[in-house]
């Protein structure tokens, strides 16, 4: 229950930051999600049993299942790297950046769609 | 363990070795300045023979491959269930081969526009044909997140390295939305290995018939991967990225990225669900918008890149109807469609960015006259725009005819009918560039009020658009002699029916 809440708090937060139009905002926004995911991953595996999963040294009930663990590790990695490259982005383009301009995107493709 | 066995890392490795060689050499000395450790030529040099030998193992794969037969390789010689399994069948080795083919067209492309000077181009997309490669052999949910994963952050480098304003806007559009749905893709795994206990196709297969929590936790990996495919309505960042990046870039992006998406909207929906019926119409919904809205978003467009880009977004739609029939002869056919679809889409963008490097802008309205002066040119474009529109005796014919047939077999009239109707407005937007770009005479009279106004048609180089003849003419023929590609399909097609065999053969110990 409390990972539950965790997650949707996460979630919740990450959701309405990754909404803002100011990509600092964004960034930060990505950040909770993908901490919300990540703890979502873990309570996959089961949050009773939280020993270590070390042969020999525990007992096997009450090891965590590590396989989650490595995902975890793996998403981390994935997530780090790309937030670093999102704040190089950032600081790229940060004049057009301060929340008080027309929409960036609008220009993207040259004006022509209007979606 | 075999030699074909052994064989089936090398996709993977391959690119990834030759792009660590080339990020190592290229990188600059100490104290800044000074030349390169390693001369243009010989980057290129290093580039093309990796990805030249990746082609050739793939096609080895495919030949071995190519009568239904499952190589699987498990890393690090772990025991089934234990070990990451690499599984090359039928289906994941045409793509593979297809992938060699335009990666190959796409270096020779950037080579000849010296396209390819930017020192992070080949680096990056050597290492992003790994991703590839590997989301293509991968049996397993979790590493086919991570593999896309190492073909998102190249393309993440590739789309920034273009020019003017727009490149900023557009890789922080591309960037997020991407990010969003890898975070999507990632809360699917976990829910699916909460639900199942596993994230391995082969233990995955079939389960989500009966077990509807497993159904539900794998669509939400299908949304992700939707997202990827760029199908609508999740399709709104393709046609506004892709246009702002690099000509190079874009070719590698068309026939790459979006295609992993959708080679695993096909293997996860016919593995996990065994093509379950039940939830079918929601794809043919989404694959008949795709088709329709796309072709719309060109006929409105006003450059050539942005009018392919949005033909892009539309072409998806055909081949996830192949998904949407799910019958032997529709996978079969929409197989075909995508082989033949990357080629020709790549030939197209080459011609598109060939004209905007050399003339300057691909603005149909200040373009004119191309095809007097630039025979070459023009006869690329047309072979492949005509192919692309589905004119006989060209490959896109062949492929949407056998969708059709598909789609008419399966009892889905109106979806046929949704499929010819968008091959006419295909063809209109075909017609409107042509016109646009290629027609009138050599010099059209300059505008009076200047500076919008029609730019005078200057050459482009014959060698700029031999890549483009080449992919044009590979059109013809496999619209000509049709029959082994559509006999490999059909193969590809049945082990993807039979996901079964397919989970047998990954599970085996």
């Amino acid at each position: 229950m409390t990972a539950a809440v965790v997650v949707a708090v996460l979630v919740a937060g990450g959701v309405y930051l990754v909404l803002q139009r100011e990509l600092l905002r964004v960034v930060l926004g990505f950040v909770l999600l993908g901490h919300g995911v990540n703890v979502l991953i873990i309570s996959a595996g089961g949050m009773a049993a939280r020993e270590p999963a070390l042969l020999g040294q525990q007992d096997r009930a009450q090891m965590a299942d590590p396989l989650p663990q490595a995902f975890v590790l793996t998403a981390i990695v994935i997530a780090f790297a790309i937030t670093v490259y999102l704040l190089a982005l950032l600081k790229a383009g940060d004049t057009d950046d301060d929340g008080t301009q027309p929409d960036p995107y609008r220009r993207a493709t040259g004006g022509e769609d209007a979606s | 363990m075999t030699g074909l066995q052994a064989l089936v890392v090398a996709p993977v490795l391959v690119p990834l070795a030759a792009a660590g060689v080339l990020i190592l050499l290229t990188a600059r000395p100490p104290g800044g300045g000074g030349p390169f450790l390693l001369p243009m030529a010989a980057r290129r040099a290093v580039a093309f023979t990796a990805v030249a030998a990746t082609t050739a193992v793939s096609a080895v794969l495919l030949a071995a491959t190519s009568g239904g037969a499952v190589v699987v390789q498990r890393l690090g010689g772990w025991p089934a269930g234990i070990a990451i399994p690499l599984a090359a069948d039928a289906f994941g080795t045409i793509m593979l081969t297809v992938t060699g083919v335009l990666g190959l067209a796409c270096l020779a492309f950037a080579a000849l526009n010296d396209a390819d000077t930017d020192r992070a181009f080949l680096p990056q997309s050597l290492l992003l044909l790994a991703g590839v490669h590997g989301a293509y052999l991968t049996a397993d949910l979790f590493t086919l997140f991570v593999f896309i994963e190492v073909m998102l952050v190249p393309s993440y480098v590739l789309i920034a390295t273009g020019r003017g304003p727009e490149r900023i806007a557009a890789s922080r559009l591309y960037l997020t939305v991407n990010l969003l749905a890898s975070t999507v893709f990632l809360a699917g795994l976990g829910l699916v290995y909460g639900v199942a206990g596993t994230v391995s196709l082969g233990d995955l297969a079939g389960r989500a018939v009966a077990d509807p929590a497993l159904a539900a936790a794998t669509a939400v990996v299908l949304l992700a991967l939707a997202v990827k495919s760029a199908l609508v309505p999740l399709h709104n960042w393709l046609p506004r990225a892709y246009t702002a990046a690099p000509a190079a870039v874009t070719v590698l992006f068309s026939g790459l990225l979006t295609k992993v998406g959708v080679y695993a909207l096909f293997r996860v929906y016919s593995v996990v669900y065994d093509g379950d019926p039940r939830f079918l119409p929601v794809v043919l919904v989404a694959a008949l918008l795709t088709m329709v809205v796309g072709v719309l978003g060109a006929v409105g467009a006003g450059g050539m890149r942005q009018i392919l880009a949005f033909h892009m977004v539309s072409q998806i739609g055909y081949i996830v109807l192949g998904l949407a029939i799910s019958t032997p002869a529709g996978l079969a056919a929409a197989i075909y469609f995508l082989v033949q679809y990357v080629l020709v889409k790549a030939a197209l963008l080459m011609v598109a960015g060939a004209v905007e490097q050399h003339v300057g802008t691909d603005a149909l309205d200040r373009l004119g006259g191309l095809a007097a002066r630039n025979p070459a040119t023009a006869a690329a474009f047309a072979v492949s725009a005509l192919s692309l529109a589905g004119i006989p005796p060209l490959s896109g014919f062949v492929g949407k005819l056998a969708l059709v047939v598909g789609a008419v077999e399966a009892g889905r009239l109106t979806a046929a009918l949704v499929a010819i109707g968008v091959s006419v407005f295909t063809l209109l937007s075909m017609l409107k560039i042509w016109n646009g770009a290629f027609w009138g005479g050599p010099e059209p009279a300059p505008d009076p009020g200047g500076g919008t106004g029609t730019v005078v048609a200057l050459r482009v180089p014959v060698r700029a658009v031999v890549p483009a003849l080449a992919l044009g003419g590979l059109s013809l023929l496999l619209g000509l002699w049709a029959e082994p590609l559509l006999a490999v399909a059909g193969v590809a097609a049945q082990g993807l029916a039979d996901a079964g065999a397919w989970a047998t053969a990954v599970g085996a110990p």
